[in-house]
Parts: C-alpha cells; sequence; structure tokens
C-alpha cells in the first residue's frame, strides 16, 4: 500500500459520511481532522468511540459536523467542550447520546455481522428513553421478568485514526489501544495517518503482531508525523496540556475560535509541527 | 495543616473499607478523579490487597482490548466498585450527567453520560463523588437521568450507591428506602449549614459527627507514596495538594 497525501485521504471522506473518532490519549488523528477542516468538510455525522474529545470540538467549530453520536464530550483537565456546547445550545448540531459500552456493543455487532447485541444496564436511564433505535426485550433464554437492552450494529463509513506505525503491505500499528482495532472492523473503510513506516512486515513480528490492525482493515495511509498533538500518543509523546488549555480560552467564542483556526489549522502549520 | 483533598481521600478510604460494604477486590477508577484515585492508592499503600485500575494511566495502562475492557469486566461481575460523580445527584441518588433542561441539556449541557448506565447498575456498590456541594449540584430531581439509583424489581442490577461523598460531607444511601442520610460533616460545617446546601430532603442524626482528619500514618502515606503514584496521571494535583515540588527541591 503506497502512503497518500494527508490531503488526498481526507479527500476520499465525501460530506454527510458517518466518521468514527477514537478519543483523547486513544490515537485519535488530530491531522486528518484539521485536513477536513481545509477541505471543507461538511454534514459530517461522527461517532466518538466511545467519547470524544478535541477533533471533535474542532470539527464542529469549523462547520463540518451534521451530528455527533457520543457517550460525552470533554477537553478533560481543559474543561467542557467550548465548539460542541455552542453548537449545541444554537440548535446547529444534532446529539445523539449513548454510554460507552453501547457504543463498543453496537460497533461489536458490527464486527461479528449479526444485526444486533444485548447488553446490560440502562434500563432506567434517559440514554434509553431518547434512543428509539434501542429495544428491550424479554431474555428469551430466562424463565420470564428479565428485560435486556438490544442495540443495532453499526457500521461507520470511516475510521479515522492516527498510529504509530505503518509497514509497505498497509499494516498498522496502534500498540494496545484496540479499540482503534474495534473500530477498523466495524467500519467500511479505514483511513490511518501513521507517525513513520516500519521497514519490515509487523504481522511477521511475533512482539508488534498482537498491537497491528491486518491492512485487511485499511483503506488508505498517510504519513503524518506529530499527528495526534496536541494529545498524546502512547509511550511516543505526551499531551501539550498548556496548547489545549489556549484553545479551550480561544473556543470560548466564535470570533476567538475562527482566530485559532486561521493560525492553526494551515499547511504551514502542519509543516511546522513535522 | 491537612488539606480537604485529604481528608476526602481519608473519608473516601475508610468508605472503600468498610466491612459491613461487599468486598473490593477490584477497583476502577475513570479520568478526572484524582481525590478517588488518591482514595485508592491510600487504602492500597495501607497493606490492603486492592487491584486497582486507573483508566487514564498512561504508562502500564492495565487494559490491552482498548476501552471496552473495562465494560466487559464489570459486565461480568469482576470489578467491585467505581465512583460516579454527576452534575446533578438527587435524593434518590440518580446521576445526571447530561445536562439541565430539556433533554440532551438545552439549558447547560455536562459532558455526557459516559459509562454511568451500565457501570452504575453493574457494579456491585457505587461511591458518589462530587465536590461542589450546592443546591444547584443536589437537587430534589434531576432534569435528566444519565444513570438511575435504583431499578425496577426485576431489573437486573449488582448494587446501588454506598455513599455520596462532598466538599461539605458524607451522606450514606439506603437503597430500600431510596434516600440518603448525613453521616458526618467536615470542619467548618454542622447540621444547619449542611440542610442549607442540600437542594434534597435526608435523614439526619440527632448529633451530628464531624469527618475525622486523616491519621498522621495515612497523612504521611498521602504525601510519599501515593503523591509518586501518582504523579504522572495528576500533575497539577499533586502539585497543588501534596507539594510535588518538594521531593525535586530536596534532591537538588
Amino acid at each position: 500500500m503506497t502512503p497518500e497525501t494527508l490531503e488526498a485521504l481526507a479527500q476520499r471522506v465525501p460530506d454527510g459520511a458517518m466518521v468514527a473518532l477514537p478519543p483523547d490519549n486513544s490515537l485519535p488523528s488530530v491531522a486528518l481532522a484539521k485536513a477536513l477542516i481545509r477541505r471543507r468538510a461538511r454534514g459530517l455525522r461522527l461517532l466518538g468511540v466511545p467519547v470524544s474529545g478535541f477533533a471533535t470540538d474542532m470539527l464542529i467549530g469549523a462547520g463540518c459536523v451534521a451530528e455527533v453520536q457520543t457517550s460525552a464530550v470533554s477537553l478533560g483537565e481543559a474543561g467542557f467542550a467550548p465548539r460542541f456546547t455552542a453548537a449545541l445550545r444554537e440548535g446547529r448540531i444534532t446529539v445523539r447520546d449513548a454510554t460507552c459500552p453501547a457504543i463498543h456493543t453496537m460497533l461489536q455487532a458490527a464486527e461479528k455481522g449479526v444485526p444486533f447485541m444485548p447488553l446490560r444496564g440502562l434500563i432506567g436511564s434517559d440514554i434509553l428513553a431518547n434512543r428509539p433505535d434501542w429495544r428491550v426485550i424479554d431474555n428469551p433464554f430466562a424463565e420470564g421478568g428479565d428485560p435486556i437492552v438490544l442495540l443495532p450494529a453499526l457500521s461507520p463509513d470511516f475510521a479515522l485514526f492516527h498510529a504509530v506505525m505503518a509497514d509497505r503491505e498497509g499494516n498498522v500499528w496502534v500498540g494496545r489501544r484496540r479499540e482503534c482495532a474495534t473500530i477498523a472492523h466495524a467500519a467500511r473503510a479505514a483511513l490511518v495517518t501513521v507517525e513513520r513506516l516500519h521497514e519490515g512486515n509487523l504481522l511477521e513480528d511475533e512482539r508488534l503482531a498482537p498491537g497491528t490492525i491486518s491492512a485487511t482493515y485499511v483503506s488508505g495511509i498517510a504519513l503524518a508525523p506529530r499527528g495526534a498533538r496536541p494529545v498524546a500518543l502512547l509511550d511516543e509523546y505526551g499531551m501539550d496540556s498548556a496548547f489545549i488549555a489556549g484553545y479551550a480560552r480561544a473556543a470560548r467564542t466564535e470570533e476567538g475560535f475562527q482566530e485559532w483556526l486561521a493560525r492553526h489549522v494551515t499547511p504551514q502549520a502542519e509543516e511546522a509541527l513535522a | 495543616m491537612i488539606h480537604p483533598e485529604e481528608r476526602l481521600a481519608a473519608a473516601l478510604a475508610r468508605l472503600i473499607l468498610d466491612p459491613a460494604a461487599p468486598p473490593a477486590r477490584h477497583i476502577a477508577v475513570g479520568a478526572a478523579s484524582p481525590i478517588p484515585a488518591a482514595a485508592c492508592w491510600l487504602v492500597r499503600k495501607s497493606g490492603h490487597p486492592v487491584r486497582l485500575s486507573l483508566l487514564h494511566k498512561r504508562s502500564g495502562n492495565p487494559f490491552t482490548e482498548g476501552t471496552r475492557e473495562l465494560f466487559d469486566l464489570t459486565g461480568q461481575g469482576r470489578i467491585d466498585l467505581f465512583f460516579l460523580g454527576g452534575g446533578q445527584i438527587d435524593g434518590q441518588a440518580n446521576i445526571n450527567l447530561v445536562g439541565t433542561g430539556e433533554w440532551p441539556g438545552t439549558e447547560a449541557r455536562f459532558p455526557g453520560s459516559f459509562g454511568s448506565a451500565f457501570m452504575y447498575m453493574m457494579t456491585p456498590r457505587t461511591i458518589l463523588f462530587r465536590e461542589e456541594h450546592s443546591p444547584r449540584v443536589l437537587v430534589p430531581r434531576v432534569d435528566n437521568i444519565s444513570a438511575p439509583g435504583l431499578s425496577a424489581p426485576g431489573v437486573f442490577r449488582r448494587g446501588t450507591a454506598q455513599a455520596l461523598v462532598t466538599g461539605r460531607a458524607v451522606f450514606r444511601f439506603d437503597p430500600a428506602r431510596g434516600r440518603f442520610a448525613l453521616e458526618s460533616a467536615h470542619p467548618g460545617e454542622d447540621a444547619a449549614s449542611i440542610r442549607a446546601a442540600t437542594g434534597f430532603d435526608y435523614d439526619e442524626p440527632a448529633h451530628l459527627p464531624a469527618t475525622p482528619d486523616p491519621a498522621p500514618e495515612q497523612l504521611a502515606l498521602l504525601r510519599g507514596p501515593v503523591r509518586d503514584e501518582m504523579l504522572e496521571t495528576y500533575p497539577e494535583f499533586c502539585a497543588r495538594v501534596f507539594g510535588a515540588a518538594e521531593k525535586k527541591d530536596a534532591a537538588a
């Protein structure tokens, strides 16, 4: 698999697509999110697996997003996600609230190719009351009187994440962050940015293979050194808390966010990161 | 001087070790929870053999199947205790992490429910923890239920809230009555000040004890080995509460 440019990868995501993103510290591709902003993507339906962070807030602020399905949107220590909160208040996005294990379960159903999977809990929560697509049935294996929730399989159009490395075959290495594998398995296509290329085949290395996602699931790769910044990438680099706090301050207002965007989401800023 | 956070950690540690509660062999701690994390480390460093799974630990994170592993473990009943908070918490121990006003938080939106709708029901016990203790947080009835405090008969549920710990007081929860009882007030508070700051009704003893201070050996553990464990995940908290710079200065 030949690596593409970041911009070419972003071109492959059409307006209106359902895009699954891992949260901060679980290998989000901030680089690809910025490329989607530069290509002026519109109407994206984001799926937080299982929650959403910096990249989601930035995409919402830039007007790329019509809908968010997630279990929470937060900037961690830097507080609430300001552009998400503003867009919800102004009615510019649809928010479909979920709870973390429900998102995993819907993706796991898609991984297995079954139409639904059950999950305990949830009964009595207003999340369930506001999800007409989720059903409660009586456990058919019990004697009766055991209600349980059924969740439909969910296949996002795209999984976007940032891996540490890719090999020439298109296998990518994510270490223990296996939620990226779940998203890649469940999605119709996975577009992956990587820090660097790996010489040799990742699947032929017994130690690297368990943290590798097979090229079977990978549709495109782009090199993006520091592509998770400002969030952390495994043991490669830590979170830039000061940068995120600066974003949180700037993004409190629409004007502040637009200034931040003009300064930080440009091809020049991308080159400076690398 | 004892920091309020140290007193809260000791109060949580006492609840974790409560002999009347189901055993806490494996505790999971979520992201923005430095005080519950400190309480768990205090229990561990006091010599109790508890397994701690810290969700946001960057190096040596215990989960190798992604974040779903926590929920799979909990679904199986392998997590004994979890901590939850709430933008609103009511007198029946319902929690609201979604927002106020109409669904999904048309007045004030909070980040969201995270795993609460599952964890609260699938864990044998939950300690509710929220530092802010005010009528806007502790309400008669939450606007939206992220996770219910009680479940209807027949609905699978392993446990409920054991207690609610705030910046002012400790409450116990009685699931049979669906009601909190005030257990102790932190120094500087009394029965009247707690009543004034609490939006829901609760029971209260004739003589209200003060929440005990941490013992000197607990303080030594918090400021030494507990701080060392927490430094990577919560640097700002450690600097503020335990004085993280001390060690560096001593070494210099």
